[in-house]
């Protein structure tokens, strides 16, 4: 049996406070600055597509969007089944964590798509496997909260919950290749192609901005959710007399 | 500059993308702090009823 | 089995029975969820006989025609093997030209296709207006507009 006692020193509830506590200005920071690059290169500095004109430009914050939502439910649904396997409070408290910032996005996503449709299709929505299996995607959050918020013991709430994100679990490769397995009215994938990105550098290199400052405000955001999860499943807070003298002194 | 804020006639289009976009950040800043905060006054409340 | 395997194995049914039935669902649903079907399976007979469905293709260079006075245009999709006439009364998505991939929804008479929408589809690559117009200079493979998904990726 390898040695995992680091493991269960840093998925011990003040390790794992503190470590997030201290992780979350590391990521907001780059994140803001990667997100106003990219977005300002993708409004600004990208030239117009040769088909879709300005429109295209939507992209910049649809794609990142999906992004999350796709990384959302993946963390949602592994630290869900981590939890119940394995009994671990601090995956069911990542999980419950995540959970809301990947909805938003998924929201986000959606209703984006939406508005690039429109002017470029000719239909705010089409039900076709892309767009059905996102909607789809927004009902699992939807649904997992929902269960969450139904109970009012946390453990139990956990571990209902955690079912249910593991079945939505199967959603996400389905949404990921439906534009590859069936007719759709949605295009394929630019960036995760085979012969390399479908985008000359000058508007690759802002969507790549995006999509990386996007993923780190998700890690920031999922950080100061964690803590909140976190406080929630101690019942009794003996540590916290030390960890609260120390985020007091930050209030 | 008048021509950037029209983006070739999907002015509508794409600010409103973008303009949610930053409502939608903007409520994952917010809503995450008010959770921490109000976990932590929680916990702080349900620590003094704890102690002797 | 120890409790923690017992769970273990407790996620592995879910996930791979849960993933299971979506195959299975998928197998036999796989026709309706094809959001449109192609010329070729509509001249082979395979497209609903009687009602309304979508067809996708490409808009053959030179078939389109506007009626003078109306919103009426007819035009003629292909999928390279087959083609069918299309017509349609109303507004056109931006993206609607000759050379475009498009999806109508309507219905057969007389083999000819009554649409009631028409939705303009694009592909997945961008670029500038001059790299586009350079590239037209260069013979370009058809099959990249083609409104089928790219095969083969990942």
């Amino acid at each position: 049996m390898a040695n995992f006692t680091w493991f269960y020193r840093l998925a011990s509830p003040p390790t794992s406070y503190a470590a997030a506590g201290r992780l979350w200005l590391w990521f907001a920071v780059p994140a803001v600055l990667l997100i106003a690059v990219g977005l300002y290169g993708g409004l600004v500095s990208a030239p117009a597509d040769y088909q879709q004109g300005d429109a295209f430009r939507i992209i910049y914050v649809h794609a990142p969007s999906a992004w999350l939502s796709l990384l959302g439910y993946s963390v949602l649904g592994v630290s869900a089944g981590i939890g119940l396997i394995w009994r671990m409070k601090l995956a069911h408290a990542l999980a419950a964590a995540v959970a809301p910032i990947g909805a938003s996005f998924t929201f986000l996503c959606l209703v984006t798509g939406s508005l690039w449709g429109r002017p470029m299709w000719g239909a705010y929505w089409a039900w076709d496997a892309r767009l059905t299996s996102e909607l789809i995607l927004l009902f699992m959050y939807l649904g997992y909260l929902a269960l969450r918020s139904s109970f009012d013991d946390v453990s139990r709430a956990d571990r209902a919950s955690a079912v249910l994100a593991l079945v939505g679990l199967v959603n996400v490769p389905i949404i990921h290749f439906s534009v590859n397995w069936w007719n759709s009215l949605h295009q394929g994938s630019t960036v995760l192609r085979v012969g390399g990105p479908a985008m000359p550098a000058s508007m690759l290199v802002p969507l790549l901005e995006s999509f990386l400052g996007f993923t780190l405000l998700f890690a920031a955001l999922s950080c100061v959710r964690l803590r909140a999860e976190i406080l929630m499943r101690e019942r009794r807070p003996t540590w916290l007399q030390d960890g609260l003298t120390v985020s007091a002194s930050h209030e | 500059m008048s021509d950037f804020f029209a983006m070739g006639g999907y002015a509508l289009f794409v600010w409103s993308a973008y303009g949610l976009c930053a409502l939608v950040v903007l409520w994952n800043a917010l809503s995450a702090r008010t959770l921490h905060r109000a976990a932590l006054a929680d916990a702080r409340r349900r620590l003094s009823s704890a102690a002797p | 089995m120890t409790a923690r395997q017992r769970r273990l194995a407790w996620v592995a049914a879910i996930l791979s029975g849960v993933g299971l039935s979506a195959l299975v669902a998928f197998k036999a649903f796989d026709q309706n969820l094809l959001y449109f079907v192609d010329p070729s399976q509509v001249v082979a007979g395979k497209a609903p006989q009687g009602k309304s469905f979508r067809i996708g293709g490409m808009v053959t260079k030179g078939s389109v025609v506007r009626l003078p006075g109306s919103l009426e245009v007819r035009f003629v999709i292909t999928d390279f093997a087959h083609s069918v006439p299309i017509r349609y009364t109303g507004l056109l998505p931006d993206l609607f030209r000759e050379g475009q991939g498009i999806i109508a929804h309507g219905r057969l008479q007389n083999g000819e296709f009554m649409a009631d929408e028409v939705l303009a589809k694009h592909d997945e690559k961008y670029m500038p207006p001059e790299v586009a117009q350079s590239l037209k200079t260069a013979p370009q493979p058809s099959a990249s507009l083609s409104t089928q998904p790219a095969q083969g990726q990942p």
